[in-house]
């Protein structure tokens, strides 16, 4: 039996980072939207590792607030311990990652969700998604209910057909013992969809009491806490901060894991997905690094409200005595009690390029996807795709432009590009080597560069968005000042750069020129600087990155400029790549398939070769000269 | 698009005549500026279009070959850009030396078939002939490809890979690092990668050099020596390097593997490749030897064909026949000191080749080996590969640049700036030494991490 309910624009299925995301935009667009959820207890869940952000992975969260994103608030309210990492680096690859309090963030989450206009939370697993002549008509639940909808963005992370396996044990569970979705696949692959079986794991928690931190080297939280929102007033979130604590394997640890390796699902054959190689389980260290003595296990709170600790670097799909054999070899944990087991799943995921980079489905219109289920892997990858798709979603039914952020405008860019063009056999993870324009796309100008976006779709106030305004005029003026104020070689500029042990003066020179010195700052520069404005702290650290490394910038920006050219060049959504003369087969194939919306794209595709590019630029201006 | 200015050699590069050496693009005109001298000391820049000027073309004051320059300014030119184009007197050394110094003063090495591109894309080929303009790119680009490996020297290329792989481990390191702060520390790494960075800055200097001598190229015409085993195709090529190169023994099937030399005969220069012997075998490092034989033959450009003229003909002969039908062939009928079995005027008709009777052990008939070659290399009937030379400076300006990146880190370095920055120039260094071998670099740098590194929580 089925029955029809109320229609809405649209329904996200999955109340993940993802899902969350994308509801929240849709609905803060003024779309009517319906967020369908297996279990309205696990919204915003965090099924791994208790914390957001990390290197690269924070840079998504600042954009993701920089777009009118609510994951950066949300981490901002709940976090239990901050850091910044790479402190040492260069600006480019500072990134901050924050230990969350789990039940906090998902409860946080479940109010925003819960009290905002326009958006209905419905718990009901979606088993068909309801289409006409390919496109989009509406959803059906387990229990038969008929939602009409213009639009879906699914974000069903990994609760595809999941399967949560360690040792000879496997449950057709989704992660923590949840409801598994088991119906949809069937669905999608009927609509012509391609399907990936692709695995992940996750490490045991275990009761702190059962600790002995005394062996352990304790980590503390950074002194400055650093918000990821760039609407958070850093002085409104100090608060006392819990601590993670360091600890290594052991020779004994590993001959455990290799005497019991036969016993693992992932040695044995019994998991089939495939896993990704940057959180390898503790067997695959120890077997494909065989010469590292010991490795580093980080035992991190899960909140504030429980016992449980999460043993990072750990995950394991062993059996639960060599678990418990393996837990207790590692030094502090020789008593220790497992709560809850590590385990590996699997589930279905799509191949993501079948995706436009709008990331809606070429095949069918209307439906969207974001997060795990397109094969990226971590909750803030999957929190940008969610936005994204919320916000494209939005934009279409409500007739405007939708968008799509290119690599060199931001990291949610550079993910999304390399998800739909690249051919990706495991769950896709950000990292900073992964974007080519890093330098400019650093988490410390995201609001620069794209609130004007998010203002654009509507997601940033007018008030929010006049801020950032002024903090860019603020940051071009005192750069300009900075380069145009000459610098005498006078005994108290003398006896500065002797302080600092920096090369004295000989002719004068600009303040911008002696700000480029790596042993000096617009900071150390003060006292010379008799001229200078009073200038907010977030626009002086803008001004300090820019002179300091203008050289370095404006090359990378050069590389932009040529990047933009091939960008630029639009290929038409229906171009008949076979009709393409001289183009090679495989070419044909590849372009045909991914159906890339730029030049430029098309050349990133593996197979496309810069002859294959120049004959199909030579073959565009054919249909341009033509159509004249 | 690219609007760059771009610079190729135009004419075929050979030994004689005269070379053109086009450039195109907004800095044609200031870039000729740079480089031509007059007597009176007239700046081109200056002249009308479509004139011609007698001069020099110089690198400072190095005087490199006397010219004449073709002026033609946008749009009525074959680009519809500024368009200037050298005349020299040709010779391979002096054309390639003018094109690398206009290179030098700002113009990038065209792409293959960029010309014919950048003269449709701008209106000047009409739309007919779309097709034929991706035709040409297509070939062009193909064969270039396929001409940049085949070229390369053996340790050349070997050398290379190394260096390139030296570059990717320390970005993978450095990477690993940044992206696993808490694992992995790059303390004191600075100048263990000055290091490397010297070392490798010192290998591409030997490279560039080797290019100069060009050595870094298999020049010449690509002769590949095929035969029976113990026909004396050792022998042959022993006698034309001068030297016992190869091992020549009684037993057939020594040579297993292909020995290469590079000789001289009456000036031009060959690229002689000497094979294991052709036959059905069962022996594998034999079998990988012949194999090996059949493929370095089908892109030769001459192929000479060593017989036994002292046994008689058998199946792996007509093996070779047949593989040398279509080709350029040379027979030779050795061992002709013995007695002699085949009849040169029934092979002659067979095959449809030219037949030499020579004896390689007596040293008699290699003369007239000699002179057929040149005389066929004067005639025009056997080429050598124009694109070699092209090739030659496209790797040289791949290894210049992997060079100049590599440099820029060791200022980076120096400066004291943060590890980040390292990579940046060194993906550059990595990227650019990857286009001579034809590889991009698509998923290298996270796979490397990946292999190398243990990541992750």
């Amino acid at each position: 039996m089925s029955y029809t309910y109320e229609s809405y624009d649209v329904v996200v299925v999955g109340a993940g980072h993802a899902g969350c995301e994308a509801a929240l935009a849709c609905a803060r667009l003024s779309l009517n939207t319906l967020i369908v959820t297996i279990s309205t207890d696990s919204i915003a869940l965090m099924p791994c590792n208790p914390n957001i952000g990390g290197t690269s992975k924070g840079h998504l969260v600042r954009e993701i607030d920089a777009l009118g994103g609510e994951m950066g608030k949300n981490i901002d309210k709940t976090f239990i311990q901050s850091k910044m990492l790479n402190g040492s680096k260069g600006p480019a690859v500072h990134s901050l990652r924050a230990q969350a309090d789990k039940e906090d963030y998902s409860r946080s989450m479940r109010k925003i969700l819960e009290n905002t206009p326009n958006l209905t939370l419905k718990q009901a697993e979606v088993v068909e998604i309801l289409t006409e002549n390919n496109k989009v008509s509406g959803i059906k639940t387990f229990s038969g209910g008929i939602y009409p909808c213009k639009a879906v963005i699914l974000c069903t992370g990994t609760y595809l057909k999941a399967r949560c396996v360690y040792g000879e044990v496997s449950n057709y569970t989704g992660p923590n013992g949840l409801q598994s979705a088991n119906h949809l696949t069937e669905s999608l692959k009927a609509l012509g969809i391609e399907m990936y079986r692709f695995k992940t794991g996750t490490p045991a928690r275990i009761d702190k009491r059962s600790i002995d931190f005394s062996k352990m080297e304790e980590q503390f939280g950074d002194e400055e806490i650093v918000p990821f929102s760039f609407t958070t007033n850093p002085e409104e979130i100090r608060k006392e901060q819990v601590s993670c604590w360091l600890t290594y394997t052991n020779e004994k640890t590993h001959e455990i894991i290799r005497n019991n390796i036969h016993r693992s699902p992932l040695y044995s054959g019994n998991i089939k997905g495939t896993g990704p190689r940057y959180c390898p389980s503790i067997e695959d260290k120890v077997v494909k690094f065989a010469d590292k003595d010991r490795h580093q296990v980080f035992i991190e709170p899960e909140g504030n409200y429980t016992n449980e600790m999460y043993v990072g670097g750990m995950s394991s799909s062993l059996p639960e005595d060599v678990q418990y054999e393996m837990y207790r070899s590692v030094s502090g944990l020789e008593n220790v009690k497992i709560v809850r087991n590590a385990y590996a799943i699997e589930y279905d995921c799509i191949n993501p390029m079948q995706l436009k980079p709008t990331l809606e489905f070429m095949k069918i219109e209307g439906l969207f996807s974001g997060g795990q289920f397109n094969g990226s892997s971590g909750y803030e990858e999957a929190a940008a795709q969610g936005l994204i798709a919320g916000i494209n979603v939005s934009m279409k039914l409500l007739g405007k432009e939708q968008i799509v952020l290119d690599r060199s405008e931001a990291y949610i860019g550079v993910l999304i590009d390399d998800l739909v063009t690249k051919e990706t056999h495991e769950p896709y993870r950000m990292m900073t080597s992964r974007a080519e324009y890093r330098l400019i796309l650093r988490q410390d100008n995201a609001d620069i560069r794209l609130t004007k976006i998010g203002y654009k779709v509507g997601l940033i106030d007018e008030e929010r968005y006049q801020k950032v305004v002024q903090k860019e005029t603020s940051i071009n003026k005192e750069i300009e000042r900075l380069n145009n104020t000459p610098i005498g070689a006078n005994k108290e500029v003398q006896d500065l750069l002797m302080k600092h042990e920096s090369t004295l003066l000989k002719t004068g020179t600009t303040l911008a020129e002696l700000i480029r010195r790596p042993e000096l700052s617009y900071e150390i520069l003060a006292p010379i600087d008799k001229s200078r404005p009073e200038l907010p702290k977030d626009v002086i650290e803008q001004v300090n990155i820019n002179i300091k490394y203008d050289g370095y910038i404006q090359r990378q920006l050069r590389q932009v400029e040529q990047y933009k050219k091939l960008e630029n060049k639009k290929i038409p959504e229906d171009l008949d790549y076979y009709e393409v003369p001289s183009l090679r087969i495989e070419a044909k194939q590849k372009l045909d398939k991914i159906k890339p919306i730029s030049v430029g794209q098309a050349s990133r595709i593996s197979g496309v070769s810069p002859a294959d590019i120049s004959v199909l630029l030579v073959y565009l201006e054919h249909l341009r000269r033509s159509k004249v | 698009m690219k609007t760059d200015t771009i610079a190729a050699i135009a004419t075929a590069v050979s030994n004689g005549g005269i070379s053109i050496i086009r450039i195109s693009g907004d800095e044609a005109f200031s870039i000729i500026d740079k480089i031509y001298k007059s007597k009176k000391g007239k700046k081109l820049s200056d002249c009308s279009s479509h004139t011609v000027h007698y001069g020099y073309i110089a690198d400072g004051d190095t005087v490199i070959d006397e010219v004449m320059v073709l002026l033609m300014r946008s749009p009525h030119t074959y680009t519809k850009e500024d368009v200037v184009e050298i005349d020299c007197h040709g010779g391979i050394v002096v054309t390639k030396k003018i094109l690398e110094t206009v290179l030098k003063y700002g113009a990038r090495l065209a792409d293959p078939g960029e010309f014919t591109k950048r003269a449709f894309l701008n209106g000047r080929i009409d739309l007919s002939q779309a097709e034929a303009v991706s035709d040409i790119i297509n070939a062009k680009s193909e064969y270039a490809l396929k001409n940049s490996l085949n070229q390369l020297r053996g340790n050349v290329l070997d050398k290379i890979k190394d260096i390139r792989q030296s570059i990717i481990d320390d970005i993978a390191f450095i990477e690993a690092a940044l992206d696993d702060p808490e694992h992995i520390t790059l303390d004191d790494f600075s100048n263990e990668l000055a290091k490397h960075i010297e070392v490798n800055v010192i290998e591409l200097d030997k490279l560039l050099k080797s290019s100069d001598n060009g050595r870094l190229l298999k020049e010449g015409i690509k002769t590949v020596i095929l035969g029976k085993p113990n026909a004396g195709k050792s022998s042959l090529l022993n006698v034309l390097v001068g030297t016992d190169r190869a091992i020549v023994t009684d037993i057939a099937g020594t040579t297993r593997d292909t020995l290469e030399e590079t000789i001289q005969i009456g000036g031009i220069c060959l690229n002689v490749i000497d094979t294991a012997g052709i036959r059905n075998t069962e022996d594998i490092v034999e079998k990988i030897g012949v194999e090996k034989a059949m493929k370095s033959a089908e892109d030769a450009d001459l192929i000479i064909y060593v017989m036994d003229a002292s046994t008689n003909l058998d199946g792996n002969d007509h093996l070779i026949i047949d593989f040398i039908k279509n080709r350029k062939a040379i027979i030779l009928l050795n061992k002709t000191d013995l007695n002699m079995v085949i009849d040169p005027k029934e092979m002659e008709t067979l095959t449809g080749k030219d037949i030499i009777q020579i004896s390689a052990k007596e040293n008699m008939g290699i003369d007239k080996l000699e002179k057929w070659i040149t005389d066929m290399y004067f005639q025009g009937k056997i080429d050598l590969n124009n694109e070699i030379y092209i090739t030659n400076i496209r790797h040289k300006e791949a290894i210049m640049e992997s060079k100049n990146s590599l440099l820029m880190v060791n200022q980076s370095i120096e400066d004291g700036m943060p590890e980040d920055f390292f990579s940046i120039d060194m993906m550059n260094a990595y990227k650019v030494l990857g286009e001579i071998l034809g590889e991009a670099v698509d998923e290298d740098l996270v796979n490397t991490i990946f292999c190398k590194f243990c990541m992750g929580k």
